[in-house]
């Protein structure tokens, strides 16, 4: 008796520990990737070509770069803070890859008769987690912004926790919409039942817009990119990083528009459902069909990936009034009404009226 | 004030709506424009494999001259030093010996002669100065170099490879300019 709980305690320690490493690499690849498909979807939107050198089109570039970052001389300044400013780096990384914890990637995986989810942890309260590890992310920043001992790099820092700040706010109103319907805050339930109905975003259209350019604004993207604004103000919070630490901020930024855009894909996306196709039928493909579901949430996120950059290349970067006015007086308001407005529908319905 | 052309506009300063606030209307639109932007043919020529075709007139590196026998045309009568007016041209002459016809055509020849590339300004007046057509202006342009001194060239960088040991390397170099201007010479 004994022995058979610890053998069985084995499996599943081997198997989320697989899990992680899979999940954790195939984040840090697909970030890797990410650099060099802005760079060509930049190239390509202003009409040139992007990197095509290393590789058969260009496909070595990020190792190329990867390499750039390692070779280069770190520097740590003289008056800074050495714990924190190595902190900071490691901290934007940590949050950024914690994320895909509770994601649900695929259904059940039959493996020698077990049923291996694809989830690292199912757990009830998977997407008030997402939340938790995401503001964490402004540590990174403030830390680094902070360490530098630099006024320049404190300020971006304190620009760039104000805008992550101010718009988790209507991120979470427009989520909390989104709840009510789902009621729950489970990642595997709320897939779950978008498999068995429909994608959230058709009841949710303007809560899941507005989550999207919050999205945007958490991720430091263009339009909302102040935090680093590389050409107008200095570089940002990590001016005073060189080397393999500016990577990792860098880096952690690109891991975000990955989560951040399966997170989307999870919530509003119906996550690994296959559109158009009913899943239920197809479970005579085993596990198979486990990997088309999470090649179909792949899918989704590379188009999100892309609206991302294709936004990045499309629009310049808010003033930073006009980033807080967008925020606070129309983002808020709007994320308020959609709350109020599917808040009445859903009391409606339990009560038994018929729509 | 009276406007400068018929088409200037009145800007407008009307404070924007609430719709307009959010921009998503007009950051709707400039994403059309940038998703036709993305197959549109584009305008990068990948340099080292695939060539611009040049002007008929392009004026590049310099080359001096040989005879069809393969002797140095240049005779160092500093025409073509006088003549630029970058003063990129130096040269020292010498006297052709006895033995040394099948190498210099004339009797004095330029022992040295050396072109700054810094300093010249590919006006192509060297070229047009010269009685012997010595030297003129090829098609190939100012490669790079790590040193200032790497683009003063000198005769040996100059010289056009000898049509009788190497008539391949010698059309090569005499490139479409030269070969259009004696067709209409
Ligand atoms: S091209 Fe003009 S500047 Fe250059 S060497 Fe000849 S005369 Fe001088
Ligand atoms: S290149 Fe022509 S102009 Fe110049 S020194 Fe020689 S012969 Fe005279």
């Amino acid at each position: 008796m004994h022995s058979a709980l610890l053998a069985i305690d084995l499996f599943l320690v081997i198997e989320k520990l697989v899990l992680i490493v899979g999940i954790v690499s195939i984040s840090l690849v697909i970030a890797m990737y990410e650099t060099y498909a802005e760079r060509k979807v930049a190239a390509f939107i202003q009409d040139r070509r992007g990197p095509n050198r290393a590789g058969p089109f260009g496909i070595l570039q990020p190792l190329a770069d990867g390499l750039k970052l390692f070779m280069k001389e770190e520097i740590i300044p003289n008056t800074s803070n050495r714990f924190l400013f190595i902190l900071g780096p490691c901290l934007a990384m940590l949050a950024a890859m914690m994320t895909s914890a509770v994601i649900p990637w695929g259904g059940t995986l039959n493996v020698f008769g077990r049923e291996v989810n694809l989830q690292i942890a199912d757990i009830n309260i998977g997407i008030l987690y997402v939340f938790g590890v995401v503001s964490m992310g402004v540590y990174g920043i403030m830390i680094g912004g902070w360490a530098s001992n630099n006024k320049f790099s404190l300020m971006a820092a304190l620009r760039g926790a104000s805008q992550v700040i101010s718009y988790e706010l209507p991120m979470g109103l427009s989520l909390i919409a989104l709840l009510m319907l789902t009621g729950s805050l489970k990642m595997s339930e709320i897939v779950g039942q978008q498999i068995d109905s429909w994608y959230n975003v058709l009841y949710q259209p303007l809560g899941f817009f507005i989550f999207l350019v919050c999205a945007f604004a958490e991720c430091n993207r263009t339009p909302f990119d102040l935090p680093e604004a590389e050409n107008e103000l200095n570089f940002g919070y990590h001016q005073e990083y060189s080397s393999m630490k500016l990577g990792f901020y860098l880096f952690a930024e690109y891991i975000n528009m990955f989560i951040s855009s399966v997170v989307m894909a999870t919530l509003f996306w119906g996550g690994y459902d296959i559109p158009f196709v009913n899943d239920a039928s197809l479970t005579g493909m085993g596990n198979w069909l486990v990997l088309l579901q999470g090649l179909s949430l792949f899918i989704k996120v590379a188009i999100f990936i892309f609206v991302f950059m294709w936004v990045r290349w499309t629009i310049p970067r808010f003033r930073y009034d006009q980033l807080m006015n967008l925020g606070w007086k129309a983002l808020i308001p709007l994320s308020l009404v959609n709350m109020i407005v599917t808040a009445a529908i859903v009391l409606l319905k339990t009560n038994g009226w018929k729509f | 004030m009276q406007a400068l052309t018929s088409r200037a506009k009145p800007v407008d300063r009307k404070p924007m709506t609430f719709l307009e606030k959010l921009y998503v209307w007009s950051i709707f639109k400039g994403m059309m424009i940038t998703l036709r932007h993305l197959f549109k043919k584009k305008a990068t020529i990948s340099y080292p494999e695939e060539k611009r075709p040049f002007s008929p007139v392009f004026r590049g590196l310099h080359i001096l001259n040989r005879d069809e026998e393969g002797r140095e045309r240049c005779t160092a009568c500093g025409l073509c030093a006088l003549a630029c007016p970058a003063e990129a041209i130096t040269m020292e002459a010498a006297e052709r010996l006895p033995g040394e016809e099948n190498l210099y055509r004339e009797e004095k020849y330029a022992a040295k002669y050396e072109i700054n590339m810094l300093r010249c300004i590919f006006c192509g007046l060297c070229e047009e100065a010269c009685p012997k057509d010595a030297v003129y202006l090829s098609e190939t342009f100012a490669p790079s170099n790590y040193q200032r001194k790497g683009f003063i060239y000198g005769k040996q960088d100059l010289l056009i490879p000898n049509p009788k040991d190497n008539p391949g390397e010698y059309w090569k170099a005499v490139g479409n300019r030269k070969a259009n201007k004696e067709q209409s010479n």
